[in-house]
């Protein structure tokens, strides 16, 4: 019972949350959507922070994702002894970085008169949460070896129950309560993701990649249509 | 072609008397809140100088503007701060941001203590707090015109990018004390067509407006990654610390669609700014930016188009430009100052994002120089004639190399001939009202500077003696109409025009 909330019931509060709430923050109040920069206020301590974090927490994020899209081709990957050790060093190499950039982001936070004076109580939540979850993720990665592989079998397939709506938690709840942690750590960051700085990470602007250098707005334009720009 | 308008502006800057009144006049209105109160809009800045934020010319450090790059045998303008991937891996750190620092802290003083303080044997004094973190600051290093007037000229003055060029003896003759020579230069945005900002917004937050060309900010689409600030060569967008959004000056917006010119406008003192609408051919911004250094400002010249001519009338009212905009394009003063007259110059072109704010270069107090015996001496003093003001071009207080870095991308010869024609503007004036200038004299004079007497007058009336409709000739911008779409006018009309009504704070 008390797994099926965990595994089950949680999740899907937490994603409600974070579709609900986003949306309702999108459409809303969208004048808060913002990285809240601070690097105005603070240079060099946010480079050693914020490029480390960033990287590493980016990198990976989306090989949780590829594995949970394609288990079938990440089983492939990590079936060779080379690949995935090569896997797991780069892995633990992130994880390092991620962990080292946050502990930096948030030193920087507390002793920096300048930062702590744009940080909110939020901010602080969501720092000690990604922090939480990354060390989590860390120790699992050290503690039980060769995650790329046993990611597939055990998360994966809980979470993609959980997709299908046909919650399956046996892929689970045998875990050590550290993976546990780690897992339902990832559902408290997305229930948090409305409500933070989080929201930033859903408008990165990849359009810049194409869109046309100039932007120009006309209220009214008759003449031959298609020449807004 | 693709005939636009725009909104633009002429700062004569022999006019300024360098009194801030522009500056505090945005300031009440735009800036006077959390996050924005290190912001000026519009400020005034002593040259020679560092200005503000410090250094902001020096695009080696900052990386603003446009650079031209050779490409398959073309050149072709890119911007120097970062390529398009560049933008996505540098989003976590900007290398090129200016900090606060680079402005300044701001700062208030701790008032209250001057009535609270308890009995004591001292005055209680105001120490100064800081406005980011509240806590007192012991020594303030930097504030708004820190070195107005040339104050602190050794550290300031001495460093302004503009010296490039000057030799030794120059600098040094710049430098001395007894006849040390500054002039005022206001600044606010030159709302570019081809603006670095909107080039440099990952988000596609920054635009131009089509109708007029202010460039604004979306403040509903700014994710603050930043990139406006370093991607302005002008440093004219400012980040602000609270909201984690970018801002800028909007050209009074809300005062242009009611018929009012912008704010700094129209308190300014010295009467030296004029708004009018040029037209342009948006098709040839391309062609215009990648010239080489020396041609820039008279490329940009070129692609502003003669609003009387009619092809550009057809072509102006095919692309959407309302009558009504037409006839204010016709009556610019602007159009006269910078296309028809020549007189007033884009600041540094050379960072190629055609701005639309032009300068006409100040006459600077040329020829007196401190003798022996400690007394001026200013030389033909009592000489008005042709002869002195040109030798001013060779031997003038701030060199001619200094003013065509400021204004010319470094070529003398476009600012040379614009002194020309102010000496001759000069002269004929002085002919006219006092008539001490031989007729001869003022013949050379006009010659010289290739003009005639009708214009020589018309430039000496706008110039000394315009009204308030000469100097604003602000088009009616009919958003009353184009706001229809979205909202209904009478919701608007009470809404004071702003549409956007949230408060500028952080809330998240
Ligand atoms: C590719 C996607 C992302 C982009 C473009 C991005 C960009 C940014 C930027 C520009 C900042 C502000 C840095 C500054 O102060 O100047 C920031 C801060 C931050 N980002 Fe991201 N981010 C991304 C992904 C993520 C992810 C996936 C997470 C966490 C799961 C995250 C967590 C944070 C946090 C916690 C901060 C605040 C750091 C501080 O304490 O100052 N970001 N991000
Ligand atoms: S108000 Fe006019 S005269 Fe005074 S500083 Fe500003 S631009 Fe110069």
């Amino acid at each position: 019972m008390f797994d099926t909330i965990l595994f089950v019931a949680f999740p899907y509060v937490a994603v409600a949350v974070a579709v609900v709430g986003g949306l309702l923050r999108y459409f809303k109040d969208r004048f808060s959507f913002s990285s809240q920069s601070s690097e105005f206020l603070e240079k060099r301590e946010l480079f050693w922070g914020s490029v480390p974090w960033h990287y590493g927490v980016v990198i990976i994020l989306t090989a949780h994702l590829l594995a949970f899209l394609f288990p079938d081709a990440w089983g492939a990957l990590v079936a060779n002894p080379v690949r995935l050790y090569a896997l797991e060093i780069t892995g633990l190499a992130l994880a390092l970085m991620t962990i080292v950039g946050l502990v930096m982001l948030i030193v920087r936070r507390v002793q920096r008169p300048r930062i702590n004076a744009v940080t909110t109580w939020l901010d602080w939540v969501l720092l000690v949460a990604l922090l939480a979850q990354v060390v989590l993720g860390f120790w699992v990665a050290l503690a039980y070896r060769w995650g790329s592989d046993w990611y597939v079998r055990t998360a994966v397939p809980w979470l993609r129950s959980l997709v299908v709506l046909q919650p399956n938690i046996q892929f689970v709840t045998a875990l050590p309560w550290v993976v546990k942690l780690h897992m339902l750590g990832g559902f408290v960051l997305v229930a948090l993701f409305p409500f933070t700085r989080l929201v930033h990470v859903f408008t990165v602007p990849v359009t810049y990649l194409w869109r046309p250098y100039q932007v120009v707005i006309w209220n009214r334009r008759p003449g031959p249509a298609g020449r807004r720009v | 072609m693709d005939i636009r308008a725009q909104v633009s502006m002429v700062f004569h800057l022999d006019k300024c008397i360098g009194c801030h009144t522009c500056s505090l006049a945005c300031k009440n209105i735009w800036t006077d809140r959390k996050g924005a109160e290190y912001m000026w809009w519009n400020n005034v800045e002593t040259k020679p100088g560092t200005g503000y934020p410090t250094l902001w010319e020096d695009q080696e450090k900052y990386k603003g503007g446009w650079e031209v790059v050779n490409e398959g045998g073309k050149p072709r303008a890119r911007l120097k701060l970062q390529g398009r991937f560049g933008a996505l891996a540098n989003i976590f750190y900007n290398p090129y941001l200016p900090s606060v620092d680079d402005y300044y802290e701001p700062w208030t003083y701790d008032y209250a203590n001057l009535l609270d303080a308890p009995e004591g044997d001292d005055q209680p004094t105001a120490r100064a707090v800081s406005q980011i973190t509240g806590k007192y600051i012991d020594t303030i290093e930097a504030g708004p015109n820190w070195d107005d007037d040339l104050g602190g000229s050794t550290i300031y003055a001495a460093n302004d990018p503009n010296l490039a060029g000057l030799n030794e003896a120059e600098r040094a003759e710049l430098a001395e004390l007894q006849r040390v020579v500054f002039f005022y230069l206001p600044r606010i945005c030159n709302h570019c067509l081809n603006a670095g900002c909107v080039a440099a917004c990952p988000a596609g937050a920054i635009y131009k407006r089509g109708e007029d060309g202010i460039v604004l900010i979306s403040q509903e689409k700014c994710r603050g990654w930043r990139m406006c600030i370093s991607g302005c060569p002008y440093k004219k967008t400012y980040y602000n610390w609270h909201t984690g959004k970018s801002e800028k000056c909007i050209l009074c917006f809300p005062r242009l669609e009611s018929g009012q010119p912008p704010a700094c406008f129209h308190s300014c003192v010295g009467r030296i700014r004029y708004l009018g609408v040029l037209l342009y051919d948006a098709d040839r911004i391309e062609e215009a930016i990648s010239v080489p250094n020396q041609e820039l400002v008279e490329a940009q010249r070129s692609i502003i188009q003669d609003p009387f001519d009619p092809k550009i009338i057809q072509a102006a009212r095919d692309g959407g430009v309302s009558d009504a905009m037409l006839d204010a394009a016709q009556k610019s003063p602007v159009y006269k100052f910078v296309k028809l007259w020549k007189l007033a110059l884009p600041l540094h072109a050379e960072f190629r994002t055609l701005p639309m704010l032009f300068y006409v270069p100040p006459m600077l107090p040329v020829l007196a120089r401190v003798t022996g015996d400690g007394n001026y001496e200013v030389a033909g003093a009592a000489d008005h004639s042709l002869a002195p003001l040109l030798s001013s071009l060779d031997r003038a207080r701030v060199p001619l190399r200094y003013m065509a870095n400021l204004f010319a991308a470094g070529n003398e010869e476009v600012v040379r001939e614009v002194y020309r024609k102010l000496f001759a503007v000069r002269l004929h004036s002085r002919s006219q009202q006092v008539g001490d200038v031989p007729a001869d004299e003022v013949q050379r004079a006009l010659e010289i500077g290739k003009t005639t007497p009708e214009e020589a007058g018309a430039i000496f009336r706008l110039t000394a003696r315009p009204t308030y409709q000469e100097r604003f000739l602000v088009p009616p911008l009919h958003r009353e109409e184009a706001i229809e779409q979205t909202i209904s006018p009478y919701k608007e009309r009470s809404e004071t025009g702003f549409g956007f009504l949230e408060t500028p704070e952080r809330r998240w």
